[in-house]
């Protein structure tokens, strides 16, 4: 099917004229708006003590939830490639089930369990307070990002095949040692991709945290929360849009390592 | 696997066991409360909506990003990435800039239903499109051009040769972009304001639920807001599943 010269270009100026009033005449407007008062301003804004902590918070939740995802998305991805045993399917199902699953759902379902009037209520009357901190913030973001560390290592596990590891074990290696020399470097590339989905979701997570996290500035508040409430709470409209933009940035970075990542793993 | 269970399964189930508290007929009264019904109806009817645009523009995108061939391509290519890898509150605030109540182009959609929508077309974009994009990579280009040299014009080409190939896939991304617009609440709650009987979203209307401590009535809906999701994606993927069927015998 080829198209003439004119509906190429129509279809071609329909296409980017849709993302242009989507994505990108937005997206500069946000910019022109925190940069406008220069760049003192906005280094100001951004650094503030809430602001600061929020990013700290951001960044903690990203340090706890990547090896915990790591280590279960790698045991997991093997238990599925390698492994056969009963309800293989159901496992399956329930790894994907969080990309399925609403955010604010996710919050409610953590409250259900572990708030004061939840299943596991006792804890948070013996003091240890899941909701409204960090464990309740970190629970709910491993929710959420579950699938990517093993939707991207276990591909990669059903084409290395399992004929290499076979050798090294004939050959007197311990799991351990296999797992290390020969699992380990094959999957590198795809782990690392996983990592990469994880930290962006980590970070970009609003919807199941403003159910789970009080908000409280300094406490249990992250850049994404800062981002809503110095618009709604403060009125702070140029807060918002430079908290907005240094999560902006980070998303821009998580892209760049992407595109860098994919090449590498094609290339592998 | 225990670890499986505690992070995803447990909470889910607390979330069953809470939205029956009150037996079927509590659930029953929580979900059809006025202003619950008036979420989920605006709910699966924008989701809908965007779906919908969704099928067209983007496969209408992964056309040119495919087919097309001009500079800046791998830019544009790169602009869908974006549009997943950003957090759903920044793309609330990014078109609120734009869309909203200090909008220089003097657009003030603040708190209105097409700004619900256009958040959600903001976030499911790239569903479509990725999903799309390899199959038309790998489309058959030998049985069109033997359709245009018996003599089909091109909209009938893309009608009897494209189009059908392309069904199952669509299905499939349209699919993962009703559910993602479904649970959407990030990038609604900004622009949209949450308006109860107008522009509240279900996943909004959760949240208060529980901010005013009635969890029951949180629990049972999130509970049929996810039977929704879980019926759509179920129909979807047998309707890919019957017409890869049919593609494969035809």
């Amino acid at each position: 099917m080829t198209l003439g010269v004119r509906s190429r270009l129509a279809l071609r100026a329909v296409a980017l004229g849709y993302l242009l009033i989507l994505l990108l005449v937005p997206l500069g407007m946000i910019l022109f708006r925190t940069f406008e008062d220069g760049l003192v301003a906005f280094w100001e804004s951004v650094t503030t003590p809430a602001s600061i902590s929020a990013i700290g918070m951001s960044l903690t939740i990203v340090a706890i939830v990547v090896p915990a995802n790591v280590i279960f998305g790698i045991v997991t991805a093997l238990a599925l490639a390698r492994g056969r045993f009963p309800g293989k399917g159901v496992v399956q199902a329930v790894v994907d089930l969080p990309f399925a699953v609403s955010p604010v759902i996710v919050g409610v379902s953590l409250v259900l369990l572990w708030g004061v009037n939840g299943w596991f209520g006792g804890l948070a009357e013996a003091g240890f307070q899941v909701i409204f901190s960090l464990p309740g913030m970190v629970l709910a973001t491993i929710f959420v990002t579950l699938p990517f560390v093993v939707r991207e290592v276990e591909p990669v596990l059903h084409e290395i095949g399992d004929e290499q590891e076979q050798a090294a074990a004939t050959l007197g290696a311990s799991r351990w040692q296999t797992f290390w020399r020969i699992t380990l470097p094959a999957i590198r590339w795809g782990l690392a991709y996983g990592v990469v989905l994880t930290v962006a979701r980590s970070l970009g997570e609003f919807g199941a945290l403003t159910v789970v996290a009080g908000g409280v500035p300094g406490e249990s508040q992250t850049l994404t929360l800062l981002v809503h409430a110095r618009y709604i709470d403060d009125h702070n409209t140029f807060g918002a849009y430079s908290a907005a933009t240094v999560l902006m940035g980070l998303a821009l970075v998580t892209l760049l390592l992407m595109t860098v990542l994919n090449r590498k793993r094609e290339a592998a | 696997m225990l670890w499986l269970s505690l992070i995803v399964l447990l909470p889910l189930a607390a979330v069953l066991v809470r939205a029956l508290d009150g037996g079927l007929a509590g659930l029953w009264d929580a979900v059809t409360a006025p202003s619950a019904v008036a979420a989920l109806q605006f709910t699966i009817v924008a989701s809908a909506i965007v779906t919908l645009a969704n099928a067209v523009v983007g496969t209408l995108i992964a056309w040119v990003l495919v087919r097309d061939d001009f500079r800046g391509k791998g830019l544009v290519d790169a602009m869908i990435d974006l549009l997943l890898a950003l957090p759903t509150i920044v793309a609330s605030i990014v078109l609120l800039a734009l869309y909203g109540p200090r909008s220089p182009i003097g657009i003030d959609l603040f708190a209105t239903k097409p700004a619900v929508v256009l958040a959600l077309l903001f976030v499911t974009l790239p569903f479509v499109v990725r999903s799309v994009q390899p199959v038309l990579m790998e489309a058959d280009r030998e049985a069109e051009e033997a359709a245009a040299s018996l003599g089909a014009g091109n909209w009938t080409i893309f009608r009897r040769v494209v189009l059908p190939a392309l069904v199952p896939t669509l299905l499939g991304g349209g699919g993962l972009a009703f559910a993602r617009a479904l649970g959407e609440y990030g990038s609604v709650v900004l622009i949209g304001g949450g308006i109860p009987r107008d522009t509240e979203v279900s996943s909004q209307y959760i949240a208060k639920q529980i901010e005013t401590d009635q969890p029951t009535s949180a629990a049972a809906v999130s509970l049929t807001l996810l039977l929704v999701a879980f019926v759509v994606l179920f129909v979807l993927r047998v309707g890919a599943k019957r017409s890869m069927r049919h593609e494969v015998s035809a």
